[in-house]
């Protein structure tokens, strides 16, 4: 026997400390910690409204499976993306203005050559015989 | 209080208290390692709610994988050691952000809970066992699975394309 209130309180607080992480934090990796707490906490409501009896089509655990899968997906992208902005930019603070000049980030690269970062302005142009 | 009451209170408390610490700790490779403890202990809820498998689930998926690639991600654009007043916004701008924290908390909660709220349920025998799960994902959710499937795969050929992108003076794309 288990009170129902007790998990749906708990998906209420993750969600709510989630926007707290996504609002408080200026690292765009840690803000996607954020967003990984609000995840959890609809993940969690599904699992509790889908252990009431005489849910149909065991939709609560099929569904929450369903979003850790999408939610893994999404953070591929959304790391892939914020590894982009670093390279670029060498820097993931999202309250700065970023460095747009063309080599801004090529000081910070990691990257080996030809990854993705263009060393200097128009260096794969041909040359001119 | 039942007795899965009582354990179920223990392990949420646990997850609730890391990912508190998960949002607010000044340290950046320790906000991850909280993010990893609370996953971690969210999957022991499941466990608790009868739902094994979405609990192992999660642990492969949450801790062995998305964790980690956080913490990858956290190595790869050099996240400084020690703590670091720099990864949260102003004192004015998280406090915005805990009333709108508490605020999304108190409107999940009220409508959540008269939903849920008085119900108690017995789940020593689980609504839905394992079997039964796996008869629906390859039954009635069977094109959504796939679906899954091929949204996995797109994610991984965006997320090569995007790590290959070069965006040169105009943001025309080589």
């Amino acid at each position: 026997m288990i009170h129902l209130y007790l998990p749906a309180g708990l998906a209420a607080l993750l969600v709510g400390l989630g926007v707290y992480g996504m609002l408080a934090r200026r690292n765009a990796v840690l803000v996607l910690v954020g967003v990984e707490l609000v995840l959890a906490g609809a993940s969690l409501l599904l699992v509790t409204a889908g252990s009431r009896p005489g849910s149909p089509y065991a939709a609560g655990p099929v569904l929450t499976v369903f979003v850790i899968t999408i939610a893994a997906a999404e953070v591929v992208v959304a790391l892939a993306v914020v590894l982009l902005l670093f390279r670029r930019t060498g820097s993931i603070d999202l309250t700065q203005p970023p460095d747009a000049t063309p080599d801004a980030g090529s000081r910070y690269s990691d990257a080996p050559e030809g990854a993705g970062i263009p060393r200097t302005v128009g260096q794969d142009r041909p040359v001119a015989p | 209080m039942t007795t899965r009451d009582l354990v179920f209170a223990a392990v949420g408390l646990l997850t609730a208290a890391a990912g508190l610490l998960a949002v607010t700790t000044r340290h950046v490779v320790h906000a991850a390692l909280w993010l990893l403890v609370s996953l971690g202990s969210l999957a022991g809820c499941y466990l608790v709610l009868g739902q094994e498998l979405v609990g192992l689930v999660q642990l492969l998926v949450y801790v062995g994988a998305i964790v980690v690639l956080v913490l990858f991600a956290l190595m790869l654009t050099r996240a400084p050691i020690g703590p670091e007043a720099q990864i949260s916004t102003p004192g004015w701008q998280r406090v915005v952000g805990a009333v709108l924290g508490a605020a999304t908390t108190a409107l999940v909660a009220t409508l959540v809970l008269p939903a849920l709220g008085p119900g108690v349920v017995d789940l020593d025998r689980a609504p839905t066992s394992t079997p039964q799960v796996a008869a629906a994902i390859f039954g009635t959710w069977v094109w959504p699975f796939e679906l899954l499937s091929v949204l996995l795969l797109v994610a991984l050929v965006g997320a090569f394309a995007v790590s290959r992108l070069v965006v040169a003076d105009g943001g025309r794309r080589r």
